[in-house]
């Protein structure tokens, strides 16, 4: 499997950690809903097709990644960084904090 | 000249003798020979012993799919099993043994197991060592015991016990076009697509490219086929974009058109080259593949077919044509297609005499009669081999009329002698790879064969692979394939003339006469027509399950023979049709891998040691090291005749009465710096740091998500904006990637920014009542007193000249100090502090008197941090803050978490003074034939100088609750049982006076 990262181009899997699936969504950090954070820490998709996923380049830039990879296929339909668009980060900035 | 060897002919080189021994006798060969047609050679018939019933077996084919004659090859003290010794190139000292036979090959006691030929049939296992249930062996061992002997007779080749000392290689490579085999289609594939200039890499499995070439006896282009091969691979020679790969077997298509290959390097030389290694795993992205893989032929399924003596036809005409090795004096073949017509030809010019032969077709055409008639065969057409006879060698046969429609047999069995009994059961497409790269092949009913699959990923199939048999159609295949690879359409070319035997590719749909006795379907793993039909009887209707419960196919060959055959006794008691039934995927590997190449670097010369700073120092003076993951840390520095307990005893003893050092660099150090990086510091542990004074380290715990303790250690605030975490010497890249991950993906907006700088300080501690004096004696530009330098303070200085800094922290409990350095004087600062030492009886400590005590002291370590621990299990949770979230803080005080039965973390002591061990369980009730009810177990132990007894940390349920109770140590595995006390796990110094002081 090739992953093809933004800065260093694709690599081979071997080079690449993962860090795990890229749906969740983690509660705000005072937020005290168990149910919220349940889904978070343990809910997967577990999908037969194309799947959200955060793979690191932990042989490499270390950038972590935001893959689409169908769990059929292996096929990879997109890489992204993963901070570009993600939603803790968009709250984040939405409210304000830096 | 050798019995069996004719006198002229075939690929070997008769001017060089090669000298080898088998079983202990040596025999000659030469160069050219596999192991197989050099025995065969000299008249050997006996290869091997079954691997249920110990039937004698002789060689069935003459390549990689040889299911019977499987040896053990020595190279000194190495052993290495289960080689085909087809697959064996012969060099001068080969030494090679035949496998599961006791005491000999020739008289074999297992075979009495033939006799016993119901008890082990299908589902042997399952259904014998289910009891016994009932009467007086119930409820006792008794299978299992017999089961030990059971097992010690089935089976193969026995493993060795001594290290294998070859050397393994990886290799990555990259190329346009992978072309796998090098039949007429593979040479054809790779040189279109050379011709066009694309970068191409043509894998043989063979030590010669040419496949079928190199014994076909068919004419090309006006030459042997041979030599046409040997020329198209020579044209490579001198081309930079071809590799070439003999004896490399691919055996792995992976997605992104991904494939392993095996490279076998040195196995055919007697004495490998320097700096050659054994075998060479090379992972090759292709963006193109050509399949060119051919095909088998597969056996017929009748009574006695794995006689020795009875062969694939093609496989005899190889031995003939390609080794000059006749397998027989008077040979009859067995058919149901017309391959084996010309198997015949080929022979009888090589010498032998056909005596028959038998096609269970009542019509054949004429040119088959011919060719039949030019062999001076007498044809049997409408007849079928219903039995063999011979003991360890073929004698004759017995050949009964057959009615292909029905499988009747009938008329009177009529004897045959022959000493060679040649089968063709038609071909089967190797499309193993196809397979494996994705989708289900197809069930072709003309050739009764499964064809290739539509391509999943990026392949082309060209040749036999395709069911396009004959050698014409796969020159066409191969160049089509060649130029569509690299998607060239190519110029006209004049084909090359093929002359080869006439003949039709459509087998006739018989694979197995029915007749007393037993028919082998999976030479391999025994398993016989019958088995199949007793699966079906008993329930077994996927063919997957049927797999299983025979084992059909899964023995080292993979059911490269039985394959079809075994579907289609299955798909004959289902009464479906075979494509009903369905195939099964085949899997990676396609022949067997060595382990060596897979481990290659990762093992041996090659893996990555992580050595401190000071390693040689250690070294020099004494220590015994331990490999702690990839690092190697001193144990103990051992005096002479002293043991490890006596070792580290001294240590320990000697730092808390004076002061001992220790080299720390292992610990984990990651550079915490930006101007969030307070703030991050307060999300990531869970107590605070902001609050942190600049020139101040604090002790910080780290929970996972999931509420669990997950890492601890000091972090050092050097800087408004900069930080020093340490972190566990095991859980440093863990750390790390958790560190990297929340900054990355949850908190981008946090201006930290993370580095890891494990390796560019080097770390000493120096704990003991005499550490500040010590000090005091080496550092310039700073003071070391208790005003200047405070419990868990900071300052920088210089030793001998080198700028070190210095925190006064311990985790031995006394007072103590690390002292870091830029790595590259670690040694000279170590050397220093030793000097400046020496007056106050410093001593140097290793991981033992480390371990000893942070037990006396009641620290954790991962053996407690064990990822099932909370910090309160831990007596931790005063550094669980209330003012603030941090990663974990919500779900740690879940139901399960916080219950009070949970395993806790207290002391124990051995009250009958002996030794504890780690991983013990501890019982309320002591019950040693019987151990029950464990309320927990130890995780670390030692004995304690400072106490002077065994103690040990663990985890019990309950813990505090426990404090001054007693319970008992239950180690069955060890036979260690005794009392002990429960108590606090602060078993020295628990006001800290001592480290505070």
């Amino acid at each position: 499997m090739l992953i093809n990262c933004p800065y260093c181009g694709p690599r081979d899997v071997i080079e690449f950690t993962y860090q795990g699936d890229g749906n969740r969504e983690r509660p705000q950090a005072a937020s005290q809903n168990l149910d919220a954070w349940n889904a978070y820490v343990y809910d997967r998709l577990n999908p037969a097709g194309d799947h959200n996923e955060i793979w690191q380049h932990s042989g490499g830039c270390r950038a972590h990644l935001r893959v689409v990879r169908n769990t059929l296929t292996h096929e990879i339909s997109s890489t992204a960084f993963a901070h570009g668009g993600h939603k803790s980060a968009a709250r984040h900035k939405a409210e304000g904090k830096s | 000249m050798s019995p069996r060897r004719t006198d002229t002919g075939g690929r070997i080189d008769r001017l060089r003798t090669i000298r080898f021994t088998f079983d202990g006798a040596s025999y000659t060969g030469h160069a050219g020979d596999t192991l197989a047609s050099a025995l065969l050679a000299n008249g050997v018939s006996l290869f091997g012993r079954s691997f249920k019933y110990h039937r004698p077996r002789g060689v069935l084919s003459a390549g990689v799919e040889e299911p019977n004659a499987l040896v053990t090859v020595l190279r000194g003290e190495v052993r290495e099993p289960n080689i085909a010794a087809t697959m064996i190139e012969i060099y001068d000292g080969l030494t090679a043994v035949s496998q599961n036979r006791f005491p000999s090959l020739s008289w074999d006691i297992g075979a009495i197991n033939q006799l016993g030929g119901k008890l082990l049939s299908a589902g042997f296992y399952y259904k014998t060592f289910m009891g016994p249930v009932v009467g007086p062996l119930k409820g006792t061992r008794f299978w299992m015991f017999c089961e030990h002997f059971i097992r010690r007779a089935a089976g193969l080749g026995r493993a060795g016990t001594a290290p294998d000392t070859a050397r393994y290689e990886r290799m990555n490579a990259f190329c346009d076009v992978l072309v796998v085999g090098s039949g007429p289609a593979g040479l054809m594939a790779a040189k279109a697509a050379t011709d066009q200039g694309a970068r191409v890499i043509l894998a043989e499995l063979e030590p010669h490219f040419g496949g079928s070439a190199n014994w076909s006896g068919e004419v090309i282009d006006d030459m042997p086929a041979a030599d046409w091969a040997a020329r198209a691979a020579g044209q490579f020679e001198g081309h930079d974009n071809v590799r070439l790969l003999p004896r490399t077997t691919v055996w792995g298509y992976y997605d992104g058109n991904t494939l392993a290959a095996l490279e076998r390097v040195t196995d055919h030389k007697e004495n490998p080259g320097k700096g050659e290694p054994r075998h060479r795993y090379w992972t090759i992205r292709a963006k193109t593949v050509v399949l060119a893989t051919g095909s088998f032929e597969r056996p017929l399924v009748f009574p006695g077919n794995d006689r020795p003596g009875v062969m694939l036809a093609h496989a005899a005409e190889r031995y003939a044509n390609e080794y000059g090795v006749l397998p027989g004096d008077r040979i009859a073949l067995f058919t149901n297609n017309d391959s084996a017509y010309g198997t015949a030809l080929a022979l009888k010019k090589a010498g032998a005499a056909i005596v028959a032969i038998v096609d269970v077709r009542p019509e054949l055409s004429s040119e088959m009669r011919k060719l039949a008639s030019e062999a001076e065969a007498e044809i049997l057409s409408g007849h079928a081999v219903v039995a063999t006879e011979g003991g360890k060698a073929l004698s004759g046969l017995k050949v009964q009329r057959f009615d292909m429609v029905s499988g009747a047999l009938s008329g009177d069995a009529r004897s045959i002698h022959a000493d060679c009994l040649l089968m063709s059961g038609g071909w089967s497409p190797t499309i193993h790879l196809a397979s494996q790269a994705g989708a289900r092949a197809e069930w072709n009913e003309a050739l009764q064969a499964f064809l290739p699959p539509k391509p999943t990923q990026k392949w082309i199939g060209a040749g036999a692979f395709n069911g396009h048999f004959k050698t014409l159609e796969a020159i066409l295949d191969g160049r089509n394939a060649g130029l569509s690879a690299v998607g060239a359409t190519g110029t006209p070319m004049a084909y090359p003339s093929v002359e080869s035997l006439p003949g039709d590719s459509q087998p006739a749909p018989v694979f197995e006469i029915k007749a007393k006795g037993k028919s082998f379907v999976d030479f391999q793993h025994d398993v016989t027509a019958e088995d199949v039909r007793l699966a079906h009887r008993e329930g077994f209707v996927s063919v997957e399950h049927l797999k299983r419960y025979t084992t059909l196919g899964m023995a080292t060959d993979q059911g490269k023979n039985s394959n079809i055959p075994g579907l289609a006794i299955m798909a004959e008691a289902l009464g479906k049709p075979i494509p009903e039934v369905g195939t099964t995927r085949f899997r990676p590997p396609y022949s067997a891998v060595s382990i060596g190449s897979l481990a290659a670097e990762r093992f041996g010369d090659l893996k990555p040691e992580r050595l401190t700073p000071m390693h040689d120092w250690h070294i020099a003076n004494g220590a015994t090291m331990y490999a702690a993951g990839l690092w190697y840390r001193p144990m103990i520095y051992g005096l002479s005749g002293e043991t490890i307990e006596q070792a580290y005893v001294r240590e320990a003893k000697a730092t808390r009465e004076s002061a001992g050092i220790v080299d720390v660099s292992t610990l984990g150090k990651i550079a915490v710096q930006g101007p969030d990086a307070a703030e991050f510091l307060d999300r990531v542990y869970t107590n605070m740091f902001s609050t942190l004074a600049v020139g101040k380290a604090r002790y910080g715990l780290m929970l996972r998500e999931d509420g669990l303790a997950f890492d601890d250690g000091t972090t050092w605030r050097l800087g408004e904006q900069d930080f020093l975490m340490t972190t566990t010497t095991a859980n440093a890249g863990k750390v790390m990637q958790h560190l990297e991950y929340f900054l990355d993906v949850i908190w981008p907006e946090l201006k930290v920014h993370v580095t890891s700088v494990t390796d560019e300080w080097a770390g000493a501690a120096v704990g003991g009542p005499k550490a500040r004096a010590i000090l005091a004696a080496c550092v310039t530009g700073t003071a070391v007193d208790n005003a200047t330098l405070p419990f868990m303070g900071i300052v920088r200085g210089k030793i001998s000249g080198v700028p070190v800094m210095i925190c006064r922290l311990s985790f031995s409990g006394e007072m103590a100090f690390e002292v870091y350095c830029g790595a590259g004087y670690g040694t000279h600062v170590w050397e220093a502090l030793i000097e400046a030492g020496k007056p106050f009886g410093l001593v140097t400590y290793g991981l033992e008197a480390l371990g000893t005590m942070r037990i006396e002291k009641g620290h954790v370590t991962g053996a407690e941090i064990d990822g099932r621990t909370t910090a309160r299990d831990l007596h931790l949770d005063w550094m669980l803050s209330k003012k603030k979230p941090f990663i974990g803080s919500a779900m740690m005080d879940r139901e399960g978490l916080i219950a009070p039965d949970r395993l806790e973390l207290v002391g124990l002591i051995a009250l009958d003074n002996r030794p504890l061990n780690g991983g013990a369980h501890v019982v309320e009730v002591l019950d040693e034939a019987n151990p029950h009810d464990s309320i927990g177990h130890i995780t670390a132990c030692c004995y304690s100088p400072a106490l002077g007894k065994h103690i040990a940390l663990a985890l019990i349920k309950g813990g505090k609750a426990r404090h001054g109770s007693r319970a008992f140590v239950s180690d069955p595995l060890r036979n260690r049982f005794g009392p002990i006390e429960i108590v606090s796990n602060h078993f020295y110094d628990p006001d800290g006076s001592r480290m505070h002081g």
